[in-house]
């Protein structure tokens, strides 16, 4: 398979008052077309500035995030950012939000309707952020990054404020809309299970300065019993390298 | 507080206050305090002259167009100072150096370049309006949060869509905010800007009753007559802040 994304000798530090702070190490790694990879580490190992450098948010140090083969260093709608806190604009409807990153385009309101209809959100469309609830809001998250057709989507912890039950629905929906649409895909997330519920590959990182420190392959087909015993192995395996 | 209360409680601190006013007038019987019935008595005179609403329209008058005018010059020059760097670098020293002059400080200069029409007092009231009107414009920019911005840059919007579908909306509950305290303030310095006015006014009113045989009773009927056209003013631009547009950042 051609690699969608090729991540080389990628290093990232944050100047502080103390000098240099370095958050990524030499990192090194690719991502096939229509792969799903998740990033799983201990809180504040640099995850999510490694998602903002791939999404081209931030530069690195040294080394190269070549997407298709070229270089992106700069936010682009072909790779759309799916975060935890959120981004949905307030004072637009949720038709307006969708309708967001479809400027110009002839049959935006019909695109726009045909993602609030996949996620979940018809009936809706003339509602404000503000009068839907924590789950609603991050359907119309998704449906929005969606509805531009990203060749990549960068989730950021994307269920973490969600409760557990709205998070299990939400992560359903997200493996039925991905099997239709194949996007590749990149998660950055806490919780294991879900990494191994979604992902093709599992990344294991390492504290900061941040390196990949193991990778497992999740084997299973789709739909995942995540309470299978293989399932289980595997969590407690990826669990042991996070030290717990 | 079930409705009714909430128009009851102020009601019955307003009518304690009167009580303790006619009381204190009748207890020490001052002959040159008013008490709160010939308040009431001069208003009506006043009415009956056909003065006092002419004093309303032109107090109105003088804050609306000095409002409006820091409107039209406070929200486009706080969205660029919120927005360009240099600009804010360049010019906010000098907001904050005219910011805290007393718009009474400016009233020779005031007499100096526009002589005791209308124009003297509205540029009163513009200057006294239009730093707040900017201030907490540019406030608004600043604090837009980052997660807005990114995901606008994400979708790859042009700089004057980023403006017109990002920055000003979400600017805009600040810039009402900014309305609000500016029209206070405007009507705030309408009794000092009309001090140079020539007859007419509410601020007029008040000095030209004190000056002219010791009204005092009109002194007090002009001066509550503002605070509650203050408060309408505060209620008619409060009912921005029920725009859908704008609700997400008051209904928290």
């Amino acid at each position: 398979m051609p690699a969608k994304i090729e991540v080389r000798s990628l290093s990232k530090s944050y100047a502080t008052d103390k000098g240099p702070r370095p958050v990524i190490a030499n990192i090194d790694f690719t991502v096939a077309d229509g792969e799903f990879v998740a990033l799983v580490g201990p809180s504040g190992c640099g995850k999510t500035t490694l998602l903002h450098v791939l999404a081209g948010f931030e530069r690195p140090d040294q080394g190269r995030v070549l997407i298709d083969g070229a270089a992106r260093d700069r936010p682009d709608p072909r790779g759309i950012v799916i975060s935890q806190q959120g981004s949905v604009f307030p004072w637009l409807t949720v038709q307006q939000n969708l309708m967001f990153g479809l400027d110009g385009r002839a049959d935006n309101r019909v695109t726009a309707d045909y993602y609030a209809d996949l996620v979940g959100l018809k009936g809706f469309e003339k509602a404000y952020p503000h009068e839907l609830s924590g789950g609603m809001l991050k359907r119309v998250e998704v449906a929005r990054a969606l509805a531009v057709k990203p060749e990549i989507l960068y989730m950021d912890e994307p269920l973490g404020a969600l409760d557990a039950l709205t998070a299990l629905r939400m992560r359903l929906e997200l493996l039925r809309i991905l099997a239709e649409e194949r996007h590749t895909s990149l998660l950055v997330t806490h919780n294991v299970e879900e990494a191994i519920h979604m992902a093709d590959r599992i990344m294991v990182l390492s504290p900061r300065p941040t390196t990949i420190q193991t990778t497992f392959e999740v084997p299973f087909p789709h739909p995942r019993n995540t309470s299978s015993p293989e399932a289980q192995h595997l969590k407690v395996a990826i669990l042991r390298e996070l030290g717990l | 507080m079930p409705k009714i209360g909430k128009i009851l409680s102020p009601l019955l601190v307003l009518t304690l206050l009167v009580a303790v006013w006619w009381l204190a007038i009748v207890e020490s019987e001052s002959v040159i305090f008013p008490t709160p019935w010939q308040v009431v008595t001069g208003t009506l005179e006043l009415v009956q002259q056909g003065t006092l609403w002419a004093h309303i329209g032109s107090s109105l008058f003088r804050v609306g167009t000095g409002f409006l005018l820091a409107v039209a010059v406070g929200v486009p020059l706080g969205l660029w100072m919120g927005w360009v760097k240099g600009a804010f670098t360049m010019l906010n020293p000098l907001v904050q150096i005219l910011r805290p002059i007393s718009p009474i400080a400016w009233i020779p200069l005031a007499i100096l370049w526009f002589g005791v029409g209308d124009v003297s007092p509205i540029f009163l009231i513009f200057l006294s309006s239009v730093f707040p009107m900017t201030v907490q414009t540019i406030n608004g920019v600043h604090t837009i949060e980052r997660q807005y911005l990114r995901a606008a840059e994400n979708f790859g919007v042009s700089r004057s869509r980023l403006f017109r579908q990002v920055v000003i909306p979400a600017t805009l509950p600040q810039i009402i905010v900014g309305m609000r305290i500016s029209l206070g303030v405007a009507w705030l310095v309408v009794v000092a800007a009309e001090m140079i006015a020539l007859r007419s006014g509410l601020g007029y009113l008040i000095i030209d009753s004190r000056n002219a045989g010791n009204r005092y009773d009109l002194v007090i009927a002009g001066m509550i007559i503002i605070g509650l056209t203050g408060l309408l003013l505060d209620g008619t631009v409060r009912r921005m802040e029920r725009l859908k547009t704008v609700r997400w950042r008051y209904a928290r």
